[in-house]
């Protein structure tokens, strides 16, 4: 999950990392009482969590109080990737001679944290790896070893930087390790640190992601920062319906039902597990369906979970059936999501034969659910059919419906 | 033959008395697997379905002799420190079962595990399978269904998804051809073992002769595979299965497991795909087209 400039800046400053003074405001009479209290030239930048926001003209320069407050206004309604601002961080402007990129990452293929430094900071790092390799560095460090500050100083020493240059990044680099390590951080990224005229280095804008899983390890940290259980951080933030699929599964701790995505289509799915869900999701759509969500289900959920999650797809406007498709079934019972199932559709008032238009579930306890499937007439198939093939028959339902 | 687990290979399950632990050992003695002992903390003297639970696996050891493997099983807070335990004890093949393990709690175990000789499978994972000899783990779910969907066989079965394992294995079986091992990964975005690091093990077994895999967006884990196939010269043909193809769209956006994510070209299936065929790898659209595509390789073999 990813945090805004000012919240990844606050964690930076409870670590020491030199900033300029800044501010975060949510009008323009605050982001002029934040100029006067920098006191002087301020850049504005809008807090949005996509990239781009210099090009899509939501970081703006002020050298006067009124200018800050004009900017405040002109930054707020601008859409950075289809986001919007929600709220302004005035910061003073600093006179930058060089600029420099660090960030620490996770190097799944070798399984260790990576730090990737260049002495060319602010421009895309990728371009600057493929034009100016010698200008990047890639170094691994342990994950279990006790850290060390001379990791840091041998990636910077890698670019050619030396001097009191080297000297003075150390530290600051060697803190961005720690707290990638210290914060179950995904990606911790200062891009750019400028260096000053008078030679000392701050940093300008930092981007930090949190694991998800770690969320729980961290509550200190997040309440501090305000950041509630709600906030997913995605590319998008949730829709209602996706809340609703959330709190659906945290009902109880039984089994998955849940991960629930929307999509605007007419065929609800209720559909499992990992990686049986993103084949069936394929599989509908390569027929000419349209899905009404994405979900999961796995885990052997409780019946009342299958069933609740149930009505809630069912219930979603536009929604004219469901299937219900996994792939060959191991630790969840085909029986229970039956039954869910079946009890979802009849206490959404429609009649399960009706509302579902096919059962692919085989596996464990198939016999038991099959029959179970059998009495209320819902159409169901067992292994021999491929999830492909199911998939293929739910939409040609669907055609034949509407 | 097999790889990584036989009938004589002596395993543990730590967090034995745990209700996903109870029936995972129900479902591995009833296929024939060989659980010398099970942990719980503060459990000792019990027993689960006749298998003896100690308070650490130090005790295992002490009382049963050396063991060859563990089932870790136990929730995400206490699942770094129950590996270190296995590692400590000279545990050298551990099967971590557990779910939303933090990576930098993943990468740790997996670093000591390089340290100490010993391989992890998983996290995320459901464990393994050589048909008619044992499983380690809950992939294929109660013993009867089990055999219903494993075969005894020559293709090598590696999957990121515990569920589609199966349903990839049961689609082969169908078709009538065997599995030598099947390997539930994991789906986390940090694994004991990738496809790549378990290539090595698949090449030595004179039983297998293809593979078959299942492969889904993010991470680099299929990039790695195709380099291993180009550089060592493999002998054995890869099929793959490629799930998730709709996410190409959906920069940013979780679905399915942990290391499923978009987030820069190289996640995308397409390029997973590209670098996949140039390596020489067939990939497959829909699942019912594996048996096939292996078939029409393994021909090409002989």
């Amino acid at each position: 999950m990813r945090f805004y400039e000012y919240e990844a800046k606050a964690l930076f400053a409870r670590h020491g990392l030199p900033m300029g003074a800044s501010r975060v405001v949510e009008s323009a009479a605050a982001a002029r009482e934040a100029f006067d209290a920098i006191g002087g030239p301020c850049v504005l930048k809008g807090q949005v969590l996509s990239g781009g926001r210099m090009k899509a003209g939501a970081v703006k320069f002020a050298d006067t109080a009124d200018e800050a407050a004009a900017h405040f206004d002109a930054i707020m309604p601008v859409e950075v990737k289809g986001q919007k601002s929600r709220s302004v961080l005035v910061e003073s402007k600093s006179e930058i001679v060089q600029e420099y990129f660090a960030a620490v990452t996770w190097d799944g293929r070798a399984k260790r944290p990576v730090l990737v430094f260049s002495d060319m900071g602010g421009i895309d790092i990728e371009e600057v790896a493929e034009t100016h390799p010698d200008h990047v560095s890639k170094t691994h460090f342990s994950s279990i070893l006790p850290l060390s500050p001379r990791v840091a100083k041998e990636a910077i020493g890698a670019t050619g930087v030396t001097g009191s240059d080297l000297n003075r990044l150390t530290p600051i680099i060697f803190e961005l390790m720690q707290l990638f390590l210290r914060y179950d951080l995904t990606l911790a990224e200062i891009n750019p640190i400028g260096k000053l005229a008078d030679g000392r280095f701050i940093v300008l804008d930092g981007h930090i992601d949190l694991e998800a899983e770690a969320r729980g390890i961290h509550k200190e940290l997040l309440d501090e920062l305000g950041i509630g259980d709600d906030e997913t951080r995605q590319a998008r933030p949730p829709t209602e319906f996706e809340i609703a699929g959330a709190r659906v599964n945290a009902v109880d701790h039984r089994g998955v039902a849940g991960n629930v995505v929307e999509f605007d289509g007419n065929l609800g799915l209720v559909i499992g597990a990992g990686g049986g869900s993103l084949t069936l999701f394929d599989a509908v759509r390569k027929h000419g369906g349209k899905p009404a969500n994405y979900c999961e289900i796995g885990g052997n959920p409780s019946v009342s979970k299958a069933r609740e999650l149930t009505k809630l797809i069912l219930g979603k406007p536009g929604v004219e059936r469901i299937a219900v498709m996994m792939n060959v079934v191991s630790n969840t019972r085909v029986d229970i999501v039956a039954r869910g199932v079946v009890s979802g559709c009849i206490e959404s008032g429609k009649d399960p034969a009706e509302a579902i238009a096919i059962f692919r579930i085989p596996g464990a306890w198939e016999d038991e659910g099959f029959k179970i499937l059998e009495k209320y007439g819902v159409e169901y198939c067992d292994r021999s059919v491929s999830m492909y093939e199911a998939a293929g028959r739910a939409v040609a339902k669907m055609g034949a419906g509407s | 033959m097999s790889i990584l687990i036989s009938k004589d290979t002596r395993f543990i399950v730590q967090g034995i008395t745990g209700r996903e632990a109870i029936n995972l050992t129900r479902e591995n003695l009833d296929y024939g697997s060989k659980i010398v002992g099970g942990v719980t903390p503060g459990r000792a003297g019990r027993d689960v379905y006749g298998v003896p639970v100690y308070d650490c696996v130090r005790d295992i050891v002490k009382a049963h002799g050396a063991v060859d493997g563990s089932i870790v099983c136990v929730p995400p807070r206490f699942t770094q420190d129950a590996v270190f335990e296995a590692l400590e004890n000279e545990v050298k093949l551990i099967v971590v079962v557990t779910e939303n393990v933090p990576r930098r709690e993943v990468a740790q175990m997996v670093e000591l595990a390089e340290l100490r000789g010993a391989r992890i499978i998983g996290p995320n994972c459901l464990g393994m399978i050589s048909p008619d000899e044992a499983k380690m783990g809950g992939i294929g779910g109660p013993a009867a269904n089990t055999r219903q969907a494993y075969t005894p066989g020559n293709i090598g079965v590696m999957s990121r998804s515990g569920g589609m394992t199966t349903e990839i294995a049961s689609t082969l079986t169908n078709a009538g051809l065997g599995q030598s091992t099947a390997v539930s990964i994991g789906g986390d975005a940090i694994i004991g073992s990738s496809y790549a690091e378990l290539m090595p093990l698949f090449e030595a077994d004179p039983d297998t002769k293809a593979i078959a895999i299942y492969s889904e967006p993010g991470g680099r884990m299929e990039a790695e595979l195709a380099d291993w196939i180009r550089t060592n010269k493999s002998r054995l043909p890869v099929v793959a299965f490629m799930a998730g193809r709709f996410m190409d769209e959906m920069q940013g956006m979780r679905f399915g497991h942990a290391g499923t994510i978009v987030e820069g070209v190289e996640d995308t299936t397409a390029e997973k795909i590209k670098r996949m065929e140039a390596a020489g790898i067939s990939v497959a659209e829909r699942i019912e087209e594996i048996p096939e595509l292996l078939r029409k390789r393994l021909a090409e073999v002989n």
